[in-house]
């Protein structure tokens, strides 16, 4: 019975996860005969890229801060702690800026993007579309992807930018450490390849939440519990692909640069 | 022309079209009726391929749409125009972003031109000036008259009507049967409408499909189809549960 439900649910992802490459394929080959709407794509950065600024930089300061105030807990007891901020840095820049980002864009964004497009096909406007001669993968996903293609590095970028001032603010003010030497050993410490490593995975996560969110809104089961089930797993689903596509790409990114 | 051949859909093992045929000419007009689940909506949605047929063929103007996959059927889509039975307005948009969306879609026009063919679509259904109303302000009979406005904007050739009176009072329904009968005699369209309102089958099918035990049981000119003596014909017209049962 326990082996049969395993089954059951193996088969059901790799059927979802077929379904999102189908849908992946749709909107790459849609991209390139796309008639640019720009009210909705603009409209699309505004709501996936202006409107999660706030989330976005809370989270960015405060991880900044928190990741400040521990690196100088241990690096203290080494007498390290100018190297405090290169570590809020580089971290905040490969790692941490690009994944809490998407992770929070993931939770804003993507569980919005399966409930408008979950109700949408719950009262018949998937099929209105349809019968009015307008792929629904045209006109509802492909804007979304692209705006959150290109929101993503943005507000990983903000992000980053506070987080090492929320770091240098309480390293400066809270623990007391050198301001001069605490930003020459972060400018020394990180390199171009942290940033554009953290920008090209802010890209290709938001890829990863505006394709979840659309497939799970487009396939949602009929009625309120269908959508609020879309909804759900459009954020847990996206949050642990990013987290296990974070590894992956830290991985062959840093091998690439490596290699440059 | 619209024909159906040998037409079979079923959901998971149950199936609720088993062999509809039927044919219609341009320009004809025919009410289809059954008993709620009987499988009328979905007929209408395989004739425009907004769910996939099993087996059989459904012919639009002699081309077979069942083997046509999602961007081949947009083209064939733009001969219709469709009214749900809910509506199925987009409830983000205003009433002319609504009734505009065929035209900004496919048409190149000015701002100017496709306004000046809002407000022609929204006179023709008896809604002037109510442009600028988001779709949530509006009752039940305006949501349907806004949807067979945005149907007819683009002048398709046959308008499909899902239940167009359902959940509507008896006056409001009248409304929109007067106004679905002059759509088609002033657009000259081919018009399928799925009912179980016997008086939307009568005023607007010239001829009537009856859907019984999952394929076409009965149909004739409407005149012919309501004098029918057949008991489950009779039944249904006069909607009697129970067919022993005397209507006074």
């Amino acid at each position: 019975m326990a082996g049969l439900f395993a089954n059951q649910r193996v088969t059901e992802a790799l059927a979802e996860l077929g379904g999102i490459a189908l849908l992946a394929k749709e909107a790459g080959s849609s991209l390139f005969k796309w008639r640019v709407a720009w009210r909705d794509l603009l409209y699309q950065i505004f709501s996936i890229g202006v409107k999660s600024q706030p989330v976005v930089l809370v989270t960015g300061a405060f991880t900044g801060m928190v990741l400040a105030a521990q690196t100088y807990i241990q690096f203290h007891q080494v007498k390290m702690d100018t190297a405090t901020l290169a570590v809020v840095s580089v971290a905040m820049c490969s790692e941490l800026g690009p994944v809490l980002t998407a992770l929070m864009v993931a939770g804003r964004v993507g569980a919005a993007m399966a409930a408008e497009i979950g109700t949408m096909r719950v009262t018949e406007q998937i099929d209105a579309l349809r019968a009015l001669a307008t792929h629904p993968v045209d006109y509802l996903v492909v804007p979304r992807l692209i705006a959150a293609h290109l929101a993503l590095p943005l507000l990983t970028a903000e992000s980053i930018v506070v987080g090492i001032l929320g770091g240098y603010f309480v390293s400066v003010n809270l623990l007391g450490i050198e301001p001069v030497y605490l930003w020459y050993n972060m400018l020394k410490y990180t390199h171009d390849a942290d940033v554009v490593i953290g920008l090209i995975k802010a890209f290709i996560y938001g890829g990863i939440i505006a394709l979840i969110g659309c497939y799970k809104g487009l396939t949602c089961k009929l009625g309120a519990e269908g959508v609020g089930q879309a909804t759900t797993e459009a954020v847990v689903y996206s949050s642990i692909t990013i987290l296990i596509a974070n590894f992956f790409l830290t991985l062959v990114l840093d091998k690439i640069a490596g290699a440059l | 022309m619209i024909e159906a051949r040998n037409l079979r859909k079923g959901f998971d093992t149950q199936p609720v079209l088993d062999g509809v045929s039927f044919r219609i000419e341009n320009g004809e007009s025919v009410a289809i009726i059954g008993r709620s689940g009987c499988g009328k909506s979905v007929l209408l949605k395989l004739l425009i391929g907004l769910l996939p047929a099993d087996a059989g063929e459904a012919l639009i103007d002699g081309e077979n749409i069942v083997p046509m996959n999602e961007r081949q059927l947009l083209r064939v889509r733009r001969k219709f125009g469709m009214v749900f039975q809910g509506s199925a307005l987009f409830d983000s948009m205003t009433v002319a972003e609504n009734v505009a969306f065929g035209l900004r879609r496919h048409e190149h026009l000015t701002e100017a031109e496709i306004a000046r063919r809002v407000a022609g679509a929204l006179d023709m259904v008896d809604l002037p000036g109510t442009e600028n109303k988001q779709s949530a302000e509006l009752s039940g009979g305006m949501r349907k008259r806004v949807g067979l406005a945005r149907a007819i904007i683009y002048e398709p050739q046959i308008v499909l009507y899902d239940e167009p009176t359902t959940g509507l009072d008896p006056i409001a329904s009248d409304s929109i049967d007067q106004l679905m009968a002059r759509v088609r005699d002033q657009l000259k369209v081919t018009t399928m409408v799925v009912t179980h309102d016997m008086r939307t089958a009568r005023r607007i099918g010239q001829r009537v499909l009856m859907l019984h035990d999952k394929r076409i049981y009965a149909s004739g000119p409407a005149d012919e189809f309501f004098a029918s003596p057949d008991p489950v014909v009779r039944q249904f017209i006069d909607g009697v549960a129970d067919p022993k049962e005397h209507l006074p």
